[in-house]
């Protein structure tokens, strides 16, 4: 861990509905996500991992608290506003990929980049160099649908790179891959935790991923009850020094 | 990428292309065939008119158009030539008139009395015979396209118009008649026998102007020393048919009519499958949403695939148009393409898949991004 907060979030709270019908996915959540780290956030299915990783990732607008994003308050932001954030600091990997089955690899890498103002001939050799980190400089112009689900995913991540974004989101990564893939796609999505300018939040329920983290969040009914940094990242020994728990943890009552 | 992801997703689904195609292409030939025979109706119903050499139209009150004018006395003509800036007053004579077929049967036609050595109103497109002699006896000129309508085989043949008989002398090309009456041409003495008018009567005096003269001068003129009857200046007298024809009769309403329903069907069929393509990349918008791109980015990609569809819709439907256009040619209603209707036409694509796209683009607007995250 290095430097100032890429992420802050305080006391962050969404409700969903109105009346008898709202629902409290979020109670105040705070949190900081620190450059260089690889933190999971685990959780049982609806204690509000999605809602949590959706306001982060500046899809859904927190209730109240405050979030700000590389030094940029995002409170009260447009629609617009907010997708401009997304696009200059955030790269995301989905559960199912979410590749757009019409455009190769490359091209599913270039639109991402384009979105981002690198179009042309920047915008290729970008894309080219983003699929060769993650081992695909053979697969630049096969379709989704002739890749498996662990090369789909690496075209995921090679596309979260695109423009070289300072937060890596990724929801449930390893959900749809079986171990071997699982593991490897881990493995490399650490790698990207290695830049010492980027943090990465993975929401998972895979217990094979724990060996990866830096720190693991745990949510539960809307609160983080458990904030641990570990000393154990597997393939990152050097993170092993120093480690000190930066996030703010409410314990459930 | 705008480019290659909309020409992408409009390709994807080869069935709903074709379907968007055919929806363009049905509503360009609509549109160009009604709007063609609507140009092809006014260039017939001012034809006359136009090749006439006349600035100035004198005729009776209460002319609804060239075929259908009331009779002038003849004295209106020495009365004209008086008036300061007339060069020179050539009678015509119109008017609608019994065509018997030489095997019998009868049709109707339209004799067209006029003396081209007086500057009145000659046949034009001459493509057999000679136009100069139907000054001889019973000599007369008929359209080409007319010939199976008027019972004839060519140059030579007899026929007999009301009580008189007539052999065809010279043939034209493309003088064609609104009224799907043909036109006779010959000289007006032989005209005005046959109608049983005075020797010096007509319906029209054609109205040419001396060098330099002002129409509206000429025109305040003539109709103070004419009380008795309607001076028109070309554009005049042609606005005047082509309202009796087109709006009178209700001719035009109609082709125009069917026009704006094409563009009307075209727009629907545009529509619902640019809506429906939209809705099948919904999941694929909301993706890019989540990557950050701008409304304005999808929109775009809405648009290009809109406008894809247009040129790719415009160059198959004008492609059917042009031939229906080639097989009209001579038929008795030819449908006129001019590049101004073309270009018009792909505006009017361009700008029917823009609002078709408008239900796609609300869709896409509304469209949550946090939806990438649904399992």
């Amino acid at each position: 861990m290095s430097g100032r907060a890429i992420l802050r979030a305080r006391d962050l709270v969404k409700e969903h509905g109105s009346g008898a019908a709202k629902v409290r996915a979020l109670k105040g959540v705070s949190l900081d996500l620190m450059p260089g780290e690889l933190t999971l956030l685990m959780g049982p299915s609806g204690s509000g991992k999605t809602t949590l990783l959706s306001i982060l990732g500046c899809i859904l607008t927190q209730t109240s608290g405050h979030l700000t994003v590389n030094g940029q308050s995002t409170d009260g932001m447009s629609p617009e506003q907010l997708a401009a954030i997304r696009r200059s600091n955030i790269g995301f990997v989905f559960q199912s990929y979410n590749l757009f089955p019409t455009l190769t690899a490359i091209e599913n890498v270039r639109l991402a980049l384009d979105v981002r103002g690198h179009s042309g001939k920047a915008g290729i050799a970008m894309a080219t160099a983003a699929l060769e980190s993650v081992g695909l400089s053979h697969r630049l112009t096969a379709y989704p649908r002739t890749m498996s689900g662990g090369e789909q995913q690496r075209v995921a991540i090679a596309r979260s790179l695109a423009g070289s974004p300072p937060l890596i989101f990724a929801d449930e990564p390893t959900a749809a891959l079986d171990a071997e893939n699982g593991l490897a796609v881990m493995a490399l999505i650490q790698k990207l935790a290695r830049d010492k300018s980027r943090a990465v939040l993975v929401v998972t329920h895979d217990h094979r991923t724990l060996q990866f983290a830096d720190r693991i969040l745990t949510i539960e009914d809307g609160l983080i009850v458990d904030d641990r940094r570990q000393a154990a990242a597997t393939v990152h020994p050097a993170r092993r020094r120093g480690k000190a728990a930066s996030g703010h943890v409410r314990r459930k009552a | 990428m705008i480019l290659i992801l909309a020409f992408r997703n409009l390709f994807h689904d080869r069935i709903r292309l074709v379907v968007t195609l055919i929806g363009i292409l049905f509503s360009i030939v609509l549109v160009a065939v009604q709007l063609g025979l609507y140009l092809g109706a006014r260039k017939m119903i001012v034809g006359m008119i136009d090749h006439a050499n006349a600035e100035l139209w004198i005729t009776a009150y209460g002319t609804k158009s060239f075929e259908e004018a009331g009779t002038l006395s003849g004295r209106e003509r020495h009365i004209a030539l008086a008036v300061p800036g007339v060069a020179s007053v050539a009678p015509l004579v119109a008017s609608f008139a019994s065509w018997l077929k030489p095997q019998g049967g009868t049709t109707l036609a339209v004799i067209v009395g006029t003396d081209p050595a007086d500057g009145g109103l000659a046949p034009w497109n001459v493509v057999a015979g000679d136009v100069a002699s139907i000054a001889e006896p019973d000599a007369v000129a008929v359209d080409r396209s007319y010939l199976d309508n008027l019972g004839l085989k060519g140059i030579g043949d007899i026929a007999q118009i009301e009580t008189s008989r007539v052999r065809v002398a010279a043939l034209t090309e493309g003088i064609r008649s609104f009224t799907t009456a043909p036109y006779v041409f010959m000289p007006i003495s032989r005209a005005r026998n046959i109608l049983q008018l005075a020797q010096d009567q007509s319906t029209f005096l054609l109205v040419k102007l001396a060098d330099g003269a002002d129409v509206e001068t000429v025109r305040r003129d003539l109709a103070k020393r004419l009380p008795v009857a309607e001076i028109l200046t070309r554009e005049e007298f042609r606005q005047r048919s082509l309202d009796h024809w087109l709006f009178g009769t209700g001719a035009g309403v109609a082709l125009i009519g069917g026009a704006l329903l094409g563009i009307l069907v075209g727009t629907v069929i545009v529509a619902q499958t640019l809506y429906a393509s939209t809705k099948d990349h919904l999941g694929e918008f909301a993706t890019l949403r989540a990557l950050g791109s701008s409304a304005g980015y999808i929109h775009s990609v809405i648009l290009v695939q809109a406008a894809l569809s247009a040129a790719l819709g415009y160059g198959l439907g004008m492609s059917i148009a042009l031939v229906i256009i080639q097989l009209s040619e001579k038929s008795p209603l030819p449908i006129v393409m001019t590049p101004m209707l073309a270009a018009g036409l792909l505006l009017l694509t361009i700008a029917m898949c823009a609002i078709s796209a408008f239900a796609a683009i609300m869709k896409v607007t509304r469209i949550d991004p946090a939806m990438v995250f649904a399992k």
